[in-house]
């Protein structure tokens, strides 16, 4: 079990190291900063003072390892537009974005694993094609027409809601739904085929031959077998929490994490993508290694010292 | 699934017409999604003929009049735009441009994740842990992240968007297709072929690359929609398809100005992203079904 959780810590700060030399490596070899941010007709002596105040004009490995110093002493870069802290500037986002996408994973899990389990449990039925044709239907819809489309019955149709904004619980209700709708679809299909493929399996005909009740055995038997997949997918939503809602944001002007991941990309502010790579990638560690810890929980083999329940 | 089920010989049955026998194993639905793929594909094919008008032909006195169903003329049958541009022409054109990126951008990720798999399962060690660890990184980040920081950088192009959207769900075909090849190297005909003197080469690309074909087709048709979608939301966002070449998500971003004056001009573009990724997973499913039950 330790092995097992050591190994995946190890790997998971490989990753962490290769998302920041991604973040190193784009930064660099997208060109000269210094000619992206100031114009290409500013003085020489001016581009050269830039290039120094950034460190441009030292060799490359001395700018690897130096980034990494600058990292590990907590020191992100400042925002090369308005000169404020970079990580400040994506710190201060985060409460915004995880006010819409927090609600948003609860009501994904209180609508698509419930109906996921159901439309499993009856496999075929005409509910079964009827959830999972909700489900094809909300996981193909792009957020943004399904963002739109909810704009046009709800704020322009029926004005109940404003279109977008940020402030009240009215402004955020849209984006929420818009997230958990799309996030549910795409939750409900994946813990249909995890639980149709564990009610498959002889366990759980040993389970009804010997003569336990259905309910003991969805309950025992199936839903913990069928949670292990599940997990993961969870994890990964749990990692977006951050990001997730990149175009969500944009539709409903709603000031997270994710429109100023997009504001910054469309005017090259690279310290602050930089410092949202990172923090993205931080929370997605995190999220892997929490995942990890419940796999120990949930399978018995792993933590009696076996492989493979992750082939 | 269904071992209760099967081994029962199905009830026989007066089967009440050969169409009812022809629809059971091509469902109506899967009909109507392949032949409004048949027909995007045909509109991306024959694009240049199908445009009434140039997709960026400006007429400004001609602006934003709305199309035949909301009361408009027959000259321009979706409406037109803020610019006064035909709507039906840049649609077709934007199926061309999104199709041809989905197409390239699928073959470039499939290439990659097959390769990547065959090579992880054929040489395993260190250049499995390697394979392994590219996936771990490519799965631990949201791809549109990825892809918004590689444009930040960038800048964009067609080709270079192309590109980066080949990287999309490469890690997802490689896991599959390594742990199918490290399965069928288990099996007696790789190994058979191998032992007759067959390079390497050949046992993967002759032998075993038929062999589990049938799941990566399946897979494909995740990773197409997959793509559509991304290059529609980075598009609608204003980073994806540059004006003024159309894209049906950049039409989607730059209609949303006029939600409420002109509702054709993203109406039209959304239903059709909607109904080509419904369709392509629509028949993905149906496919899975039919040839490979083993996988989710």
């Amino acid at each position: 079990m330790f092995r097992y959780l050591s190994e995946r810590v190890v790997r998971l700060l490989i990753t962490l190291f290769l998302v920041l030399s991604f973040a190193f490596v784009i930064l660099r070899l997208s060109g000269d900063p210094a000619l992206i941010i100031m114009s290409p007709d500013a003085p020489p002596e001016a581009i050269e003072a830039f290039r120094k105040a950034w460190g441009l004009d030292a060799p490359l490995w001395q700018q690897y390892v130096g980034y990494f110093v600058n990292l590990f002493q907590g020191n992100f870069g400042t925002s090369m537009k308005d000169g404020a802290p970079a990580m400040q500037t994506v710190l201060e986002r985060i409460p915004a974005t995880l006010a819409i996408t927090v609600p948003a994973l609860i009501l994904q899990l209180l609508i698509g694993v419930p109906a996921g389990v159901y439309a499993a449990l009856h496999h075929n039925s005409r509910i079964d094609r009827f959830l999972m044709g909700f489900s094809i239907a909300g996981h193909t819809c792009p957020s943004f027409v399904l963002a739109l489309l909810l704009v046009m019955i709800f704020a322009v149709g029926l004005g109940w809601l404003p279109t977008g904004g940020y402030g009240t619980l009215q402004h955020a209700l849209l984006p929420i739904l818009t997230l958990s709708l799309s996030g549910a679809a795409v939750l409900a299909r994946f813990t249909r085929s995890a639980m149709v493929e564990v009610m498959g399996q002889p366990y759980i005909r040993a389970a009804l031959a010997k003569g336990l009740s259905w309910r003991q055995v969805v309950f025992r038997h199936a839903l913990p077998n069928a949670a292990i997949p599940t997990v993961t997918l969870i994890g990964m939503m749990v990692g977006g929490l951050i990001a997730g809602a990149v175009v969500v944001e944009t539709v409903f002007s709603w000031p997270g994490e994710g429109r100023l991941l997009v504001t910054s990309v469309a005017s090259r502010d690279l310290s602050v993508v930089q410092a949202i790579l990172l923090v993205v990638a931080a929370c997605m560690v995190i999220a892997n290694l929490i995942v990890d810890a419940l796999y120990v929980m949930l399978d018995p083999r792993l933590r009696s010292g076996h492989r493979g329940a992750r082939a | 699934m269904n071992t209760l089920s099967t081994g029962l010989p199905a009830p026989f049955r007066q089967s009440r017409s050969r169409l009812a026998a022809f629809f059971k194993s091509w469902p109506p639905l899967v009909l109507m999604s392949l032949g409004w793929l048949l027909l995007m594909l045909v509109t991306a094919v024959c694009a240049q003929w199908l445009m009434p008008y140039e997709f960026s032909q400006i007429d400004l006195r001609a602006r934003l009049q709305p199309p035949v169903l909301f009361g408009g003329t027959w000259a321009h049958a979706l409406g037109t735009d803020e610019l006064g541009r035909d709507v039906l022409s840049r649609v077709v054109s934007a199926i061309q441009i999104s199709l041809l990126i989905a197409f390239a951008s699928t073959a470039i990720s499939t290439l990659l994740g097959v390769v990547l798999g065959m090579l992880a399962a054929h040489f395993r060690g260190w250049i499995e842990n390697v394979v392994l660890v590219l996936i771990d990184f490519q799965a631990s980040m949201p791809f549109m992240i990825i892809a918004l920081a590689v444009l930040a950088f960038f800048g964009n192009s067609l080709p270079l968007f192309i590109c980066l959207m080949g990287f999309y769900g490469w890690e997802r075909t490689a896991r599959i297709s390594r742990s199918l090849t490290i399965a069928s190297n288990e099996q007696g005909y790789a190994a058979a072929a191998h032992d007759l003197g067959a390079s390497a080469s050949r046992v993967y690309g002759r032998h075993v690359l038929p062999n589990i074909a049938s799941t990566i087709i399946v897979n494909i048709t995740v990773t197409f929609p997959g793509v559509v979608l991304l290059e529609s939301g980075l598009s609608f966002l204003g980073l994806g398809v540059q004006p003024p070449m159309a894209s049906l998500g950049n039409m989607v971003g730059y209609g949303r100005e006029y939600l409420q004056s002109a509702p054709w001009l993203l109406l039209c573009p959304s239903a059709v992203i909607v109904m080509t990724t419904f369709s392509i997973s629509l028949v993905g499913d149906w496919l899975r079904d039919r040839l490979d039950p083993s996988i989710s």
